[in-house]
């Protein structure tokens, strides 16, 4: 057994968190980083960090994930990074000359006090930043929140750090991306333009994250959304937020900012968020839904209704972040399935909340846990004490799946062992389609190799 | 942003030898730029200050005459760099293979959460239900309250839980940035625990991120603890005959079966391996092995010098990678222990062991011999597995490593003249003497002596440098803007380094080999391993997929065919 030392019994624990259902802040930085056209995420502490983000976000997406590092020493520990910071800025516009440079820090520059404004501003002054360039920066203490929450930092230094109301509104509604997959950010586009809607998304990682094989390395890849792409989300008509862990903070930063009234909806996974997020938007652009929409979604539902046997009672344990889970878990209840174990290393009372609601008719006792020790050894646990048919989360997941032979499907962050998560979308009607098709392969595949031989169905 | 190979047909070729080039059958030369125009390209666009210190990371070989080479040395900041950190090399390498220590991260979530599997360490337990905890991520998970308040408190509480769940014989408490910052004091708290809970080994590493410049200070710091907390615990004499310790194996994708697999064969007796497939028993058992033999030179040689010093093992450096270094490295296992016997064993089982290495390559030579390698990783990858592709009959141009230091390019002999600067002086130096109980010299200094005039090195490496050709281009912590240059400039056929590098320089139509991972494949040690090697090397630099870039509709490149002249 891979995991052989995890017990049944459950032991409250205070201290101790083992195999986490998160990580830290600085990487969700980087991500959303990626997402603006022709930036250099930049991370403001020791070097492994930057190496470590870099390394997981490259195995999640087989693709370049370039950043640059302040290179942290001991001497510049004790006396501070700015002039490491300076000094970086500097030799990226000389080197690497990107539009602009997306500072995120760690936990050793917010430990040590490093104020990333003021020492843009020295970069500033000191004339390293050149002319129509721009640095932003975000703070992302690793030991606050979650990766999660370093996303929503840097989404949000975007809307503060970027947006201008001009006084002249644009046709055009703001969408701030929630922490999705590149093929996720092109659905939500391609929606969109389906409803003939006009819309800004950022972060936007399409076309960076899954760029083609071209036999050139083309560092700062033609997607993301653009520097005046950006400053134009001040003067939008309305802004939509997909998730209200990773999205929202930027959408009340951009009202706060420049008066763009914002409304809160869900990452689009599944029948119903999706449904809502394109009533939503249709209603902002003033827009109708159109034919070829409510096809795509009277296909997700014939597969909802054709297969609803396969699906029907069958118990799940999930892991993972906020946004991705609460839309999920509504989708997987819509299927008649029993989420009855749900984790998230990431904390905040709405996640406990919005779960018990959607879970209130159908699961009401289900296990449900974020924040301190909600990790992937108490999921594990849970399973321990009661089985369940599906296990759905990153790939670390892999090593329940085997110990104790469930079916599993991996969505989430990270995914480093399969491709297709930055290729073909979860979210919208599609993406629903193509999560309902990833749960019935398990499944099936699961009772044609337990079928006995006399029951070993050729039509499913 | 990189324009194409413009450059490429610019640089006169005059000084740099032809290096010949096959494409089936038919011999082509292929035309080299001039290694010293080629680093004056190189660090042209840098700040002037930061040409300045690049250029001395960057030299033109000459075996005859090794020049210096700068290393060891502060990265420069956005320079972006294949480096990490102290505690990648602390906990990820050097602790991370040893499948019987709770691991702990004192910090917050992140450290413990990217080298939670990553480094694909395999390791085989005795039974089921032995202790296996390298599947799972420990970690104080800390918050901002104990950045405020301090952690002490907290980590107490994790070392007890981690305790009561699983009674480990040994947690190992790993610091990250935050923790030496704000005063933790880790070893403290590893003593009070370790007195409170009587049958745990408990022990702590300063190995925060921002010690020293690289993974490198990680591994003195961990060499530094296991030495001083767990070698020379167990005295028993395990038995065995011609008793080895293999130091700086970490058995990545298997590395290591292979290796325990011929020594075995030969009547080799394995006491302790650090880490690769370790137990903390191997090391508390260590001293009772007679000789060490050092695999990578740069993370555990203070290892190596601390036991001899302490017990009077002596150590040798070997080279299981290649099957001509394996077979080498086994004779002068044998040679050292001065037996007949042991040496006879040793060439039967080479014997044995060839035929197989030498059928594959005999069909795989002539479709890899003349093609061109770069190999930038780690801190004697770099130079190890420039056997392997030797073996396949390419030429490697350029090397460096990650987080090498001189004596892993030019050699020990350099080491008196290495000048210690801040960042190496915080690393502890640990003042080790002859237990006065346990000190037992396995060889008197005239043997030795005689042992070394016979040709055999021991205590000795020679470094890269001695191995590479005159003209090729070595460049130590290379940045990521000099490898596309390079790239630009020499279109090798295969490109060696690690996860950050590889997909940026497959999008330039080169294939690249993860040194560090394998590409989850291997292993790539010893008979076995150098086979699946050289299968691996041929399938991606003949693969047919790199020539399917193109698409049929694009307008075909003619400066490809300008690269080569039919001789």
């Amino acid at each position: 057994m891979l995991l052989r030392h995890t017990k049944k019994e459950v032991m409250e624990r205070e201290a101790l968190t083992i195999n986490p259902a998160k990580t830290c802040q600085p990487i969700g930085a980087m991500y959303a980083a990626l997402g603006i056209n022709g930036c250099l995420p930049h991370s403001h502490g020791s070097q492994g960090c930057c190496s470590y983000h870099r390394s997981t976000l490259t195995r999640h997406y087989k693709e370049p994930v370039m950043a640059a590092t302040s290179s942290f020493t001991e001497g510049a520990s004790v006396f501070g990074g700015q002039a490491n910071l300076v000094t970086a800025i500097n030799n990226i516009f000389s080197v690497y000359e990107p539009d602009l440079i997306a500072v995120h820090s760690t936990c050793l520059s917010e430990t040590i006090g490093d104020d990333l404004q003021q020492i843009v501003t020295k970069a500033k002054d000191d004339g390293k930043i050149p002319e129509g360039k721009k640095v932003i920066y975000a703070p992302t203490p690793s030991f606050v929140g979650s990766h999660v929450t370093g996303y929503a930092n840097m989404v949000t230094a975007m809307a503060e750090q970027f947006a201008e109301n001009t006084g002249e509104k644009l046709d055009q509604i703001n969408i701030i991306a929630g922490w999705m997959e590149p093929a996720d950010m092109r659905e939500i586009k391609r929606l969109a333009k389906e409803l003939g809607a006009t819309i800004k998304l950022f972060p936007d990682t399409s076309d960076v994250l899954d760029a083609p094989q071209t036999g050139k390395h083309v560092f700062y890849p033609k997607g993301g959304i653009t520097m005046s792409g950006l400053k134009s989300t001040g003067d939008s008509k309305s802004t939509i937020s997909l998730g209200c862990f990773t999205a929202e903070p930027a959408a009340i930063a951009l009202d706060k900012k420049c008066k763009v009234q914002f409304k809160s909806e869900d990452i689009p996974v599944g029948l119903r968020a999706t449904d809502r997020f394109l009533m939503r938007l249709a209603k902002a652009a003033r827009v109708k839904i159109p034919e070829s929409v409510t096809d795509e979604r009277g296909r997700l539902l014939d597969i909802m209704t054709d297969m609803e046997q396969y699906f029907h009672g069958r118990k799940v344990a999930l892991f993972g972040d906020p946004d991705d889970l609460i839309p999920l878990t509504e989708f997987l209840v819509d299927l008649n399935m029993k989420p009855v174990h749900i984790v998230s290393g990431t904390p905040g009372k709405r996640f406990e909340q919005r779960m018990r609601d959607i879970l209130s008719d159908s699961v009401p006792d289900a296990n449900i846990k974020n924040g301190p020790q909600a990790d992937i050894y108490l999921l594990h646990q849970w399973i321990k004490n009661e089985s369940v048919d599906l296990l759905i989360g990153n790939t670390y997941g892999k090593y329940i799946a085997r110990d104790e032979d469930i079916p599993f499907v991996r969505y989430g962050f990270p995914i480093i062992d399969r491709i297709g998560h930055s290729y073909f979308p979860s979210v919208g009607y599609m993406g629903g389609i193509r999560l309902a098709e990833k749960i019935l392969d398990v499944l099936m595949d699961r009772q044609d190799r337990d079928a006995p031989e006399e029951s070993f169905e050729l039509v499913m | 942003m990189f324009s194409t190979a413009s450059g490429f047909v610019q640089v006169k070729p005059a000084r740099m030898p032809w290096f010949k080039h096959y494409q089936g059958d038919k011999l082509m030369t292929r035309v080299l730029p001039d290694p010293s125009l080629v680093k004056e390209e190189l660090i042209k666009k840098y700040p002037p200050k930061v040409a300045k210190k690049r250029g001395k990371a960057i030299v033109v070989n000459d075996p005859s005459e090794i020049p210096p080479v700068q290393a060891n040395i502060r990265t420069i900041p956005g320079i972006i760099t294949q480096r990490g950190c102290s505690y990648a090399g602390c906990k990820g390498v050097v602790l991370g293979p040893t499948r019987d220590i709770v691991n702990l991260v004192h910090g917050p979530i992140g450290c413990s959460f990217y080298a939670w599997l990553t480094r694909r360490n395999q390791t085989r337990p005795d039974s089921p239900e032995s202790e296996n905890f390298m599947t799972y991520c420990f970690s104080t998970d800390m918050q901002e309250e104990h950045v405020v308040f301090g952690g002490e408190k907290k980590l107490k509480q994790a070392i007890q839980e981690a305790y009561d769940l699983f009674q480990p014989k040994a947690i190992g408490i790993f610091s990250t940035c935050p923790v030496g910052l704000i005063g933790d004091d880790v070893h403290a708290v590893a003593r009070e625990m370790r007195e409170k809970l009587e049958d745990c080994n408990i022990f702590g590493f300063s190995c925060e991120g921002y010690k020293g410049v690289s993974q490198s200070a990680g591994h003195h710091i961990a060499n530094n603890q296991v030495f001083k907390h767990v070698v020379g615990l167990d005295d028993e004499d395990k038995g065995g005959e011609f008793k080895i310790n293999m130091l700086g194996e970490y058995n990545i994708g298997g590395d290591a079966f292979e290796i325990e697999r011929l020594l075995e064969k030969c009547g080799i007796t394995l006491v302790a391996s650090f880490s690769g497939n370790s137990t903390i028993n191997q090391f508390e058992n260590s001293h009772t092995a007679d000789l060490n033999v050092v695999m990578c030179h740069r993370s555990i040689n203070y290892m190596a010098e601390m036991m001899e010093t302490k017990y009077g093992i002596p150590w040798m450096k070997v080279n299981f990678i290649g099957a001509e270094s394996t077979a080498k490295s086994l004779r002068r296992i044998a040679r050292y222990f001065e037996d007949d016997a042991l040496m006879a064993r040793v060439e039967e089982v080479i014997a044995e062991e060839m035929p197989a290495v030498e059928s594959v390559i005999e069909n795989i030579h002539p479709k890899t011999k003349g093609k061109l390698a770069m190999l930038f990783v780690g801190g004697s990858r770099a130079h190890h597995y420039q056997e392997l592709f030797g073996e396949l009959g390419m030429e490697t141009l350029s090397a460096g490593y990650e987080f090498g230091h001189r004596d892993d390019y030019e050699g020990r002999k350099v080491i008196p003249d290495i000048k210690v600067d801040a960042d190496s002086k915080n690393i502890e130096e640990l003042k080790v003497t002859p237990d006065p109980e346990k000190f037992n010299p396995r060889k008197s200094e005239e043997d030795l002596d005689r042992l070394k005039s016979e040709g055999l090195d021991i205590r000795e490496y020679e470094g890269m440098m001695p191995d590479m050709k005159k003209g090729s281009l070595v460049i130590d912590d290379i940045s990521h803007y000099e490898s596309e240059k390079l790239i630009e400039l020499y279109k090798p056929d295969i490109f060696c380094a690690g996860i950050k590098e590889k997909y940026a320089v497959q999008k330039m139509g080169v294939p690249l080999k993860q040194l560090h991972s394998y590409d989850y494949g291997g292993p790539y040690a010893g008979f076995t391993g150098a086979i699946n090697f050289y299968k691996d090397i041929d399938r991606m630099v003949n693969s047919r997929v790199w020539k399917l870039i193109q698409a049929p509709w694009e307008e075909k490149a003619s400066r490809l065919e300008a690269e080569y002249v039919t001789q």
